[in-house]
């Protein structure tokens, strides 16, 4: 799979997409390979202030539960209803329809220390 | 001889029913002589709404079909009385008898947390010359034996941490923790108030002194280390470490799952430790299958001392009394006096031993493990070239290319008749295979492990479909565990359009 350009990416694996002042975050491909199969997503309630780096939730695998950090601060705005009903979709399409949460961004300058596709593949490759 | 025929049999294609599966409309293992009074209507006498229709599936069988039911099942446990139960991180030892015979001594099984003082004066010294030991044990001078777990002393070791830090006017914000540690750790230091800020540890698969000394600040309250940690590695800078802290005003917690490792040979109180808590179903061999009851006794540095849980034991004129009178405690943390039974075997285990016999016990432990490492480092990709302790981790790296992981591994291990190593821990370990044999395992016992594990390994190599579906001698095999956790089934119900045919529920 393929990490999409218009992304920005974090070293713990979370990416974002950002439109307007809403940033769109989920977990990357590459984590969703490691955790293997998922079963269970805990994610924050609309409305929830969120700071960049600090836990957003976790999510669950047959062998391990590891939480999610969120790449920017601000407040959770919309959450993925779907993941309730359907983890197993974070691992069949991770970059599209498994997104964990919309953040309404209070420092969008923070977006400028969060990697490129290019940047998080070289990461990967180390 | 077809399987179906005869009554069921220790043969592993065989499996048990469930009671319901057994019951039949009227059984029962009780009679009842006839009723003299007038029959109620429970839905007249109490109102609808009482009367419980969920039990109504409830079993009906017979008094000797629930005994054979629960016996047969028993006769299937694996257990440390059967062979080796080599789960890392759990010091899975074996459990000397004494222990239960001097727990199951009539005064002390009787005994009764609401008896007067005057005759609780044994009891209470059993407590007493434990604590004493203890804190012998770990160079530490004060001893708390309330918390009824690891993770609960976890949780009263770094409670006591934050009352020490709020005395002094700032109970600070933060716990740094190693990212191979426990889970309870992180676990513990956020249900305390505290912020969880995580360490990563460098290829010798230690905490890095200077990573510490970056990450301390006036805001943190304390580091939680596991030593050794969970990679079986001794954490070489932890008086370093100790200092760093120290000079931040920063406690040292020590997480004592691994003391196996260090009883007899290093005390933690020496290198710097403020705070320690021990499980004694581990290090001391209580038993703990099936989840307890265990004991996670709390050692702490004479500053730490006032704010131990209430009682305390003290002695006055030649008795010993239980001291409520202490302004500073963070209170009490279980009821009565912790789990009593666990704590007269840690101290049988402690006297049967003898500090010769404790030291020697340690020494075993690393020489198994250290042989399983070497026996098996030839097969399987150890974790980190550092010297191993108690126990080895390996990655399933090698075999991994060949399709097999550390589950299959595991699960292959099962046909082989020994309970699995701990799988995929400590997370830092890609494929992580967590291998703690203990002192008590004899070198046959190793050996036969050591090569049930050399043969898996040919096995990936040769025939990789049979290491991947295994276990094929277990009653049940593969299960699927990701159907099991994402969409589970806790309570039985009747399979819709079963016919039962010769007492026999086929669907």
């Amino acid at each position: 799979m393929s990490y999409p350009e218009n992304f920005r990416y974090t070293k713990e694996h979370e990416w974002i997409l950002v439109e307007g002042d809403t940033g769109t975050v989920g977990i990357t491909d590459h984590a969703q390979k490691e955790l293997g199969d998922i079963v269970y997503v805990d994610l924050p309630k609309p409305g929830a202030a969120v700071e960049a780096g600090k836990t957003l939730g976790s999510v669950e695998s047959v062998k391990a539960v590891s939480d999610i950090y969120s790449p920017v601060s601000g407040e959770v705005v919309a959450v993925n209803d779907l993941l309730a009903t359907s983890p197993e979709k974070l691992n069949e399409d991770p970059h599209g329809a498994a997104w964990l949460v919309k953040i309404r961004l209070s420092h969008p300058a923070e977006l400028d220390s969060l990697l490129s596709a290019a940047d998080y593949q070289a990461y990967l490759g180390e | 001889m077809p399987k179906t025929l005869g009554k069921v049999r220790p043969h592993p294609t065989q499996n048990e029913p469930l009671l319901f599966e057994l019951s039949r409309p009227g059984k029962r293992g009780y009679q009842l002589p006839p009723l003299d009074v007038p029959e109620a209507d429970p839905e007249e006498t109490l109102g609808a709404d009482n009367v419980r229709r969920e039990i109504e599936d409830f079993p009906e069988v017979s008094e000797v079909e629930v005994l054979r039911h629960f016996t047969r099942l028993s006769t299937w446990n694996y257990a440390i009385d059967l062979g080796m139960f080599p789960l890392g991180s759990c010091t899975m030892k074996y459990n000397p008898r004494i222990n239960e015979a001097v727990a199951r001594t009539e005064a002390l099984a009787w005994a009764h947390p609401y008896q007067p003082e005057e005759l609780s004066q044994g009891a209470m010294e059993i407590i007493a010359t434990l604590e004493q030991y203890l804190a012998e044990i770990f160079g530490m001078p004060e001893v708390t034996l309330q918390p009824a777990a690891g993770a609960h002393g976890e949780y009263t070791g770094i409670m006591l941490v934050r009352a020490w830090h709020t005395a002094q006017g700032n109970p600070r914000k933060v716990v740094l923790v190693p990212d191979s540690a426990h889970g309870t750790n992180p676990a513990t230091a956020v249900m305390a108030g505290y912020e969880v800020k995580t360490l990563v540890s460098n290829d010798q698969g230690m905490v890095d002194p200077a990573a510490v000394a970056a990450a301390v600040n006036e805001d943190v309250a304390a580091l939680m280390v596991t030593n050794p940690n969970t990679v079986g590695v001794f954490e070489e800078h932890i008086e370093e470490i100790a200092a760093i802290l120290h000079a931040k005003g920063a406690q040292l917690y020590m997480d004592g799952a691994n003391l196996n490792a260090l009883v007899g040979v290093a005390r933690p109180g020496d290198f710097g430790v403020d705070v320690l808590h021990s499980n004694l179903h581990k290090t001391f061999s209580t038993p703990h299958g099936g989840g307890g009851p265990g004991a996670g006794a709390v050692a702490v540095q004479p500053h730490l001392a006032p704010f131990l849980p209430v009682p305390r034991l003290k002695r006055e004129n030649g008795l010993l009394r239980w001291d409520y009178d202490r302004p500073q405690s963070i209170g009490r943390v279980r009821a009565f006096y912790g789990n009593f039974g666990v704590l007269i075997r840690a101290l049988a285990y402690i006297l049967a031993h003898g500090g010769a016999g404790l030291r020697n016990a340690t020494l075993d432990a690393l020489l198994n493990a250290n042989y399983v490492r070497a026996r098996l480092e030839p097969h399987y990709q150890i974790a980190y070239k550092s010297r191993s302790m108690h126990e080895c981790v390996f990655s399933d790296a090698r075999q991994e290319k060949l399709g097999v992981r550390t589950g299959d591994i595991a699960k292959r291990l099962l046909d082989y008749g020994f309970h699995p190593y701990t799988v995929s821990f400590p997370l830092i370990v890609h494929g992580a295979m967590m291998i703690e044999p203990t002192e008590t395992e004899p070198k046959a016992e190793l050996d036969a492990f050591c090569e049930a594990l050399i043969a898996i390994a040919k096995e990936a190599e040769e025939n990789p479909d049979l290491v991947k579906t295994a276990p094929h001698s277990t009653r049940v095999s593969r299960v699927d565990e990701v159907a099991a956790a994402r969409k589970p089934r806790v309570r039985w119900t009747r399979a819709p359009g079963a016919t039962e045919v010769h007492g026999l529920m086929l669907s």
